[in-house]
């Protein structure tokens, strides 16, 4: 086991991705965003500058040219940068690659992973914050890995790149410099669809995603010096959705808050919400609680992009909500 | 036509936008690197472009509209803008243009004819052409122009509203400033931009039936006059027209942040170059702006050296005014992220 950063885990992961596969490719490599640390993202390049392509400054382009790779054997890696820029390829992302194996009843496949930053960042403003995650969510065909600690990006980035389907891959911003343990003894393999228990508790479930990890056990912390044991469930990838350990949670517990940093109407908090309101509703003792973003753009100042960002403090105000 | 008296008093209005949009910028930079949490993230300054700006600027009408970039700092003051709502927004108080929403990437100034700005690449051209549309369906004589980098050139849209201004003929002036000159900086990754398989821009516009022309965006004058025709054409229904300004990016602005190499600029250092540090010397001599027009109007005994150190200084002014405008004005309540959603009603 090693202590290492978020970034450090997703440079060895996807290290590591390249160095099992010679089809897997990169289009584009600015994995780390402006500030990525070059002591960290130096090797990548070393070691496989000969597979990573720089695109021009052309989303809609470079994403179906890695749509057209990934149906004729290759298996390209985008970094696509900021989340919102994917919206300039949407029509590649959300109406071509996903539609490429349901389209020929099996006979082809493309796995793409679209890989982006994204998230409130501090300062992104309008239109560099937003995550889409949610809108991918609602687009059939499309795997979605969203970690939310070092070892998980480091095992989902593997998973992604050897799925046989698109997948959307979000690193939130401000995981980069989180700090967490990886165990390089082993691949540290994790399958897409199944989720983590990061912390055990009998009192709460806090189902979590992304950067509202990291939130929900601190939130967790709190919460136990107040006496309430609240157990963090981080389905690690939206797309296939791990239902039944989120059920299985909500068994025990009986109350619920769900956080995601996407925005509240047709978010993920609210999707992971229905599902459980439709296949657990037995087991709940309390109306269940979404933590996420009021339905509002980005705003530019801290005051105001603090008051719409989603914290640890909001989790347990909604936790001693649903406790009392 | 301009006579000799309003040339030189015209050059002198644009001398001291020039000045006034490079000490403001000045003062963005050190906003941002003296402070943590003023500018937090990723900024743009228009140091070593204000040419470009200023003399395309100056050829505008009123009520013409104007579209600019994630480097909008300085179109906004070249079209008019002051300095201390500018700031403000930049740093984003409830003083600036809009009240601190959007801040450094998102300056708007609704009554300069700036009325989104996007800091997405290729964002504003298609938006441009709509002004433009929007201007001959109304049966205005409005004119739109659009300042983008030449890394707009690299996507989509870009060559979607090209195609369509042309095809209808739309009051559209395309500004492209082109930063990544010279081009083998473009190969060793010195600009952020990436690459172009053509060799030359205006072929591009040119292949589209776009009347391209490239002038040098060093010289105020060229753009000016060039301008000062394109608009008056564009008005009389003969655009779109496409215009590359060829610019020898500011040593300060090779890396992903800019940086005040030797601190603010110094007179001195236009009158002669030498004494600048070595990075910036080739750099004062033959492609600054500001240093070559202040030059030449000395050669030409259009102003003196101290008249001209003058109007550097009352910039110098107006921008630390700015600054400490926009320092001293409140910062936004957090609650106010919640306001100006939705419009009220249903006609304006
Ligand atoms: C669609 C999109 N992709 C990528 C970016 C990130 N980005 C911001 S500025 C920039 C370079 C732009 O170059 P250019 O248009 O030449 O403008 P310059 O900064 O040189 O003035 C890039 C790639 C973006 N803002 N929008
Ligand atoms: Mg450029």
């Amino acid at each position: 086991m090693r202590e290492m950063t978020y970034s450090e885990a997703m440079a060895i992961g996807i290290q590591e991705a390249l160095a099992e596969d010679e089809s897997v490719v990169l289009i584009g490599a600015g994995f780390g965003g402006l500030r990525g640390d070059p002591a960290v993202w130096g090797p990548l390049r070393e070691r496989f500058g000969d597979r990573i392509t720089s695109p021009p400054i052309a989303e809609l382009g470079y994403c179906g040219i890695a749509v057209g790779a990934a149906l004729t054997g290759l298996r390209p890696i985008v970094a696509i940068g900021t989340g919102a820029f994917s919206f300039e390829a949407f029509p590649q992302i959300a109406n071509e690659a996903p539609q490429a194996y349901y389209g020929t009843r099996g006979q082809v496949t493309c796995p793409v992973v679209f890989h982006m930053r994204a998230g409130i960042r501090g300062a992104g403003a309008l239109q560099h914050s937003i995550a889409p995650q949610a809108m991918y969510w609602n687009t059939p065909g499309l795997e979605i890995c969203v970690p939310g600690s070092p070892a998980d990006v480091r095992g989902l980035i593997k998973a992604a790149v050897r799925s046989n389907n698109p997948t959307i891959f979000i690193d939130h911003e401000r995981l980069h410099p989180l700090v967490g343990e990886v165990d390089e003894s082993t691949g540290g393999d994790i399958p897409l669809g199944v989720a983590d228990v990061k912390r055990e508790g009998s009192d709460v479930t806090i189902v979590a995603t992304s950067i509202m990890v990291p939130r929900a056990l601190e939130a967790a912390e709190t919460l136990a010096g107040q006496g309430i044991d609240a157990e963090v469930v981080d389905p690690r990838t939206l797309v296939p959705l791990d239902t039944e350990a989120i059920l299985r949670s909500v068994a025990r517990t009986g109350r619920v808050v769900v956080a995601d940093e996407t925005q509240k109407s047709c978010g993920v908090a609210s999707e992971i919400a229905a599902t459980i309101a439709e296949e657990g509703f037995e087991s709940l003792r309390a109306p269940i609680k979404r933590v996420a973003i009021p339905n509002v753009p980005i705003p530019y100042h801290q005051a105001e992009e603090d008051y719409i960002t989603p914290t640890a403090r909001h989790i347990v105000e909604a936790a001693e909500a649903v406790c009392r | 036509m301009a006579t000799a008296g309003t040339v030189v008093h015209n050059l002198k209005s644009a001398l001291h936008r020039m000045m006034l949009i490079r000490r403001v910028e000045e003062q963005v930079i050190d906003l941002a690197t003296s402070f943590d949490d003023l500018i937090r993230g990723h900024y743009h300054v228009y140091i070593g472009q204000e040419a470009t700006g200023v003399g395309a600027c100056m050829a505008l009408g009123p009520d013409d509209y104007m579209f600019t970039t994630h480097r909008n700092h300085g179109h906004v003051i070249a079209r008019g803008g002051e300095p201390g709502p500018v700031i403000a927004e930049i740093i984003g108080r409830t003083t600036g243009y809009n009240k601190g929403r959007g801040g450094t990437f998102h300056v708007i100034a609704k009554h300069l004819g700036v009325l989104q700005t996007s800091a997405i690449v290729g964002g504003g051209v298609p938006m441009a052409a709509g002004a433009a549309f929007s201007a001959r369906m109304r049966g205005t004589d409005q004119v739109s122009l659009v300042f983008f980098g030449d890394g707009v050139l690299e996507e989509g849209a870009f060559h979607e509203a090209l195609n369509m201004s042309s095809l209808w003929n739309l009051p559209l002036i395309m500004m492209c400033e082109n930063n990544s000159v010279p081009q083998e900086g473009r190969r060793q990754g010195e600009y952020p931009t990436s690459s172009f398989a053509a060799t030359q821009l205006a072929d591009v516009a040119s292949a589209m039936n776009v009347e391209a022309h490239v002038v040098d965006g060093s010289d105020v004058r060229q753009v000016g006059e060039l301008l000062a025709g394109l608009v008056g054409r564009a008005r009389e229904g003969e655009g779109p027209f496409f215009i590359e300004s060829r610019i020898n990016r500011w040593p300060g602005n090779r890396g992903q942040f800019p940086q005040l190499i030797g601190g603010p600029h110094r007179m001195a250092w236009t009158w002669n170059p030498g004494t600048a540090d070595t990075r910036l010397q080739d750099w004062l001599a033959d492609s600054d702006p500001v240093s070559l027009l202040c030059r030449s109007l000395v050669e030409e005994g259009a102003m003196t050296r101290k008249e001209i150190e003058e109007v550097d200084a009352a910039a110098r002014q107006e921008a630390e005014e700015a600054r400490e405008f926009a320092l001293s004005s409140p910062m936004p309540s957090p609650e106010s992220a919640m306001d100006y959603i939705f419009a009220e009603g249903e006609t304006r």
